[in-house]
């Protein structure tokens, strides 16, 4: 059934897959300026047992090397056959493409599909790690995560300054999240911490206090990355992944949305940025009325709000990906004028994941400015996160080849 | 309108593909149950390789008479190209997307003539 016609037998390419992405990134010039991918993962069960090195629990370490970080087949979860049962090939075919013995080879992974796209900056996440807080044991939560922070660190982000991550928190341990920011947040590469959405923990919780402080007097944002718990019991209900996908990744963050406005955390903590991450867009103008018009008649259930949920909604920041393409073009024009996107919004690519926008899902879009196309696509990034503004190497030699400016 | 050469019909297989570029498009040209396809290979979604991914049947939800469901049959009389980027599905047969028919590869004619394959821009 598999009757491949391009033909990938003799191996795979990131770049040449991506070919009519470097095409893209050369038509529209994206060398002339800086590009920043807030969202993008790479496949870190490749590095299992490098990983697993770093749990410091010493049983708990001989356990995750005995029994591998592997899912097993059709009776698991549902998020198993994103790749459309091999119709998406980079999931078949990662396994197969050669890399050289050094730099690491997800360093080189990454730089192949940032280079073909145009990308300068990568901010980097896991990718079955972000269903660790699925695991019903705390303590493999949070092993698993420093050991994982920890790696990142040392073979990854202290290797490649291209390369940028938020950190993983455990938040169903509060005092875990607060030791791995003191320990992480001054790394090279930390530009933040990273939640994943599904968690069944409330974040206006007071046990979480201190690690909001913490990170707001670190001037470090807090993103919660959206996902899709199939265990969930109301997305249980779904039987195909379209359906768990397409609700699960903007309702976790809803929930953590609602609630974090709710109970006045952007009061609370005003200097704290957040940042929400693959829950797409359109969920964020439906949110917005809903809690308006509720606030309106139940004002006394939000008494830390000085203003509309809508008003903190507009300042905190959004990742693009997946972009809705929609019908109704006028919907998503709406959809950046409410939250304020020329200057709240944030290009993710999420490569390489099946649902990857490439930097012209925003260069492309008619109503947009140059300056607000640039901004979205790096500037935003760059100002939210302190970054510095220099292109990549691989952009720079190609200005110079061509006689541009360096 | 000129033919362009793509390659000799024996380098070609059943069920493979093969690119020529033809000025600015790159077109593949399929070769399935004897009849010969060509499309630029460019997905009207995002710009991927549509051409360069795997082919499969359309797949069906077999509902009976009574409503229910019966379980799922891929239609081997349906043949869509999918986009190895996101898995859009377009028809072998037309271009045509596999629903939003009103999206579609960019279509040329392609044909063998005495041993060898062209396809006209």
């Amino acid at each position: 059934m598999d009757d491949r016609v391009g033909g990938e037998e003799q191996g795979f390419d990131t770049s040449k897959l991506l070919k009519n992405a470097a095409r893209q990134r050369d038509e529209r010039n994206y060398d002339d300026f800086l590009i920043i991918d807030v969202d993008s993962h790479h496949y870190e069960t490749e590095a299992f047992r490098e990983i697993a090195q770093y749990i410091r629990d010493p049983v708990l370490r001989n356990e995750a090397l005995y029994q591998g970080a592997g899912s097993g087949g059709i009776t698991s979860e549902l998020g198993n056959y994103q790749s459309m049962a091999g119709r998406v090939t980079r999931y078949p075919g990662r396994r197969k493409e050669k890399t050289p013995a050094k730099p690491h080879r997800d360093i080189t992974l990454m730089r192949r599909w940032m280079d073909a796209m145009g990308v300068d900056i990568a901010c980097m996440f896991p990718t079955p790690m972000l269903n660790l807080a699925s695991c019903q044991r705390i303590d493999v939560q949070v092993g698993l995560a420093t050991a994982y922070n920890q790696w990142l660190c040392e073979h990854i982000l202290d290797e490649d300054s291209r390369l940028k991550s938020m950190l993983y928190l455990p938040l169903h341990s509060p005092s875990a999240c607060e030791e791995i920011i003191a320990e992480f947040a001054d790394r090279k590469g930390v530009i933040g911490f990273m939640v994943t959405a599904p968690h069944y923990a409330s974040v206006y919780d007071n046990a979480y206090a201190k690690s909001y402080a913490a990170l707001q007097e670190r001037g470090l944002p807090l993103a919660f990355h959206a996902g899709f718990p199939s265990g969930d019991q109301a997305l249980k209900l779904t039987n195909r992944f379209i359906g768990l996908h397409a609700l699960g990744f903007p309702w976790f963050n809803m929930i953590h949305m609602t609630n974090w406005i709710i109970n006045g955390m952007p009061e609370r903590f005003p200097q704290l940025k957040t940042i929400w991450i693959e829950s797409g867009l359109a969920w964020i103008p439906f949110l917005m009325q809903r809690l308006d018009n509720e606030f309106m008649m139940r004002t006394s259930d939000a008494p830390l709000l000085k203003r509309l949920p809508s008003e903190y909604m507009q300042e905190m920041f959004y990742s693009s990906q997946p972009m809705e393409r929609v019908r109704n073009a006028k919907a998503l024009e709406v959809t950046f004028e409410m939250i304020n996107a020329p200057s709240q919004l944030l290009y993710s690519s999420d490569y390489p994941h099946w649902d990857m926008d490439l930097p012209s899902t925003i260069y492309d879009l008619p109503f947009l400015s140059e300056t607000a196309k640039r901004d979205i696509l790096g500037q935003n990034a760059r100002k939210l996160f302190k970054l510095g503004d220099a292109l990549s190497d691989t952009k720079l030699a190609r200005r110079h080849a061509r006689g541009g400016v360096r | 309108m000129v033919d362009t050469l793509v390659c000799s019909e024996s380098e070609l297989a059943e069920g493979r593909m093969r690119l020529v570029q033809a000025g600015q498009a790159e077109i593949a040209v399929i070769r399935k149950d004897g009849r010969y396809y060509a499309y630029e290979n460019v997905c009207p979604h995002q710009g991927g390789p549509a051409c360069e991914g795997v082919m499969m049947p359309a797949v069906r939800d077999v509902i009976d008479a009574g409503g229910i469901c019966r379980g799922q049959q891929f239609d081997e009389a349906e043949m869509h190209i999918v986009c190895p980027w996101h898995g859009y599905e377009f028809r072998l047969s037309d271009g045509r997307h596999a629903v939003a028919s009103g999206l579609g590869l960019r279509r040329f004619e392609a044909f063998a003539r005495e041993g060898s394959v062209f396809v006209r821009v």
